[in-house]
């Protein structure tokens, strides 16, 4: 029999009580640093690899931990409540990473490339975006033509999350055309090949200690069993690895808004104005209130998107719907979060206004909200 | 090296304690593995690790402590025993509890006993002690650190502010004092395995006690909690009119002097 059940199991919630421990004990502390000196969590990640998490959802003979989406949600959310820039390499090392390898690799592949995105040898990384092209996979211009065995591959990514980090990672490139017909496939591509320039030069608003990157590919040679699934099917892949992509960023976003109410309240317990606590004043109680309801919500339904997926059911929609909801909302939350902090609030001391510049992001990557309201709307029309 | 860790579940340090009808409510209330013996649990875990053997991680209490049990399986205990009153025993106290461990220690040939220094909640320091006297092993309690040498055993104790070097051997039970060392996180490996390790549950029936035998000494007579602390009187003016005014009212409204 199934019931409903909201809630966690044990590891599930044992996942949880040490990732927050975790993160409140080490991932906080530094945090302000780590986005003024853009300084990437490296030592965050050598603990996060000891303590198995790197290869949480992928099967235990690649050195994963087998556990399931929810489980990923948790520490997801959980990183990104005190710190999102660690948030986020851990969100796209797993799930834009790690994920197509596990889904559309060959045995030989995942040993080989799989392997050590679970120990943590090599961050996950992904190559879609172009300067042309995001969500519109048409305007991909990468080719990678097939000579005497090999894909040479020229052509350039941009924003590509973790990739100064990464020993290898797939990217999408035309590999046929017909007529105006785009063949796409999806590589796997080391980033020590020759010909392959990896720049971290943005100059961000917001996820200062995230590695955001730009590719460029001159002549790069791979052989063709670096072929990731079937050829002329790499966009489709990658709009499959998307919809898992979106459960992390909808469980960064519920993170990010937690932590900003987790400031709010301690600040509006403390602080006296009028010979009250703000937080005596109902101005200041709606406000939390309307905070605490748009997180719950936002949690519940990621949860909810994580768990279709783990039954192996349809989530595409339930994940637009959560990451377009849930980004919204912590841009909703973090602006409220920093208007209870008053001055304070715009002082970077205060952490929440990097809440804020973090939580922009959300609203955009991995699809825009405007694509996201496409892929809903493309479900119930 | 045969290790067993005692172990208590308590209340989460972060809750905030309700005090109705003469008890401490616990419903909503988070808990958590009693601090002072995670270090007694890493310890073990480190021990085995170095020395070979295993560790069983033990305690008593209701079906909820097996959640406690499962975390310290998942840091790496082997196995873990919960010795269920919840059904024969209304309350506990230092002597029932020691008295329990001991009937299920007695044959177990432990070498080394490891417990808390004290539990958060009770607060007694006494059930480590009680129950090294009724095996009649030696015992030292709050050790910041422990080193095993065959069975000679080489401690550090804490002693209120200073150290104490002392030599003994096994087998031996040793409470666990704050800076013995660093409670590991629990892997996620080690979580997803802790479901698979044994855990035994038994009852008093299991360990041939009567309840009479295990009925508290202890009575308690009144539980309440502190009194609110005031907010505090910062004194003004110069120095000597605010010695004066420190010195009339300890006199007058502490009454202390």
């Amino acid at each position: 029999m199934n019931a409903m059940n909201f809630d966690l199991t044990a590891e599930q919630g044992m996942l949880q009580k040490m990732i927050r421990e975790f993160s409140d004990e080490v991932v906080a502390s530094g945090a302000i640093e780590r986005d003024k000196n853009k300084a990437f969590p490296v030592e965050i990640f050598k603990q996060l690899s000891d303590m198995g998490i790197m290869g949480l959802p992928f099967p235990e003979e690649y050195g994963g931990a087998g556990a399931d989406t929810i489980s990923f949600a948790i520490v997801t959310e959980e990183l990104s409540r005190t710190c999102a820039s660690t948030g986020i390499t851990y969100s796209a090392h797993i799930s834009l990473g790690g994920a197509p390898l596990h889904l559309f690799g060959t045995e030989k592949q995942k040993e080989k490339y799989l392997t050590p995105i679970c120990t943590g040898e090599s961050f996950g990384a992904f190559g879609l975006t172009e300067p042309n092209a995001g969500s519109d996979a048409g305007g991909t211009e990468t080719t990678a033509s097939l000579e005497n065995g090999e894909f040479v591959i020229n052509g350039s990514k941009v924003f590509i999350t973790n990739a100064s980090y990464a020993k290898h990672l797939a990217l999408t490139a035309i590999t046929d055309r017909n007529g105006n017909n785009k063949e796409i496939s999806a590589i796997i591509v080391p980033t020590d090949a020759q010909g392959f320039t990896i720049k971290s030069e943005y100059e961000k608003m917001g996820l200062n200690a995230s590695n955001t990157t730009e590719l460029i590919l001159e002549n790069v040679r791979v052989p063709e069993e670096n072929l990731l699934g079937v050829r002329g099917n790499g966009f489709k892949q990658f709009l499959t690895t998307l919809d898992g992509g979106r459960i992390g960023i909808a469980a960064m976003a519920v993170g990010i808004a937690q932590g900003a109410l987790n400031k709010a309240v301690q600040y509006a317990k403390e602080r006296k104005q009028f010979g009250k606590t703000l937080s005596q004043f109902q101005a200041t109680q709606f406000k939390l209130a309307d905070m605490e309801v748009k997180i719950q919500l936002a949690r519940t339904f990621v949860y909810k998107a994580a768990w279709l997926k783990d039954q192996g059911r349809p989530f595409g929609k339930e994940a637009a719907i959560a990451k377009y909801y849930a980004s919204e909302m912590a841009m909703e939350v973090c602006d409220e979060a920093i208007q209870i902090h008053g001055g304070y609030g715009y002082m970077k001391e205060y952490e929440v206004e990097r809440y804020l510049r973090d939580a922009k992001l959300l609203e955009i990557g991995e699809g825009t909200s405007e694509v996201q309201k496409m892929v809903i709307a493309r479900h119930i029309l | 090296m045969n290790i067993f860790v005692l172990v208590k579940r308590t209340f989460d340090t972060e809750e905030k304690i309700v005090v109705s009808g003469g008890k401490i409510q616990e419903d909503g209330a988070e808990f958590i593995i009693n601090p002072y013996d995670e270090y007694a649990i890493e310890e073990a875990i480190q021990k085995r690790d170095a020395l070979g053997g295993k560790v069983t991680v033990v305690t008593i209490g209701g079906e909820d402590a097996e959640k406690q049990l499962r975390t310290a399986l998942a840091m790496g205990a082997d196995e873990a025993v919960l010795i269920n009153t919840e059904d024969d025993l209304d309350e506990l106290d230092q002597y029932s509890s020691a008295y329990i461990l001991s009937e299920y220690l007695k044959d177990k040939e432990a070498d080394l006993i490891l417990a808390g220094n004290v539990a958060i909640d009770g607060g007694s320091g006494q059930v480590g002690p009680r129950l090294a006297d009724l095996l009649g092993i030696n015992y030292v309690t709050t050790v910041t650190s422990l080193e095993i040498d065959g069975t000679n055993v080489k401690i550090v104790r804490d002693i209120e502010g200073d150290s104490e070097v002392l030599e003994t051997s096994l087998p031996l039970l040793v409470t666990a004092q704050q800076g013995l060392n660093e409670p590991r996180y629990p892997s996620l490996p080690g979580i997803m395995k802790a479901k698979k390790k044994p855990l035994e549950e038994l009852e008093l029936d299991d360990l041939d006690i009567d309840e009479d035998d295990v009925e508290v000494k202890v009575e308690t007579v009144e539980i309440y909690l502190p009194p609110q602390k005031a907010a505090g009187r910062v004194l003004e003016g110069d120095l000597s009119a605010q010695v004066k005014e420190l010195v009339n009212l300890l006199h007058s409204e502490a009454k202390v002097i």
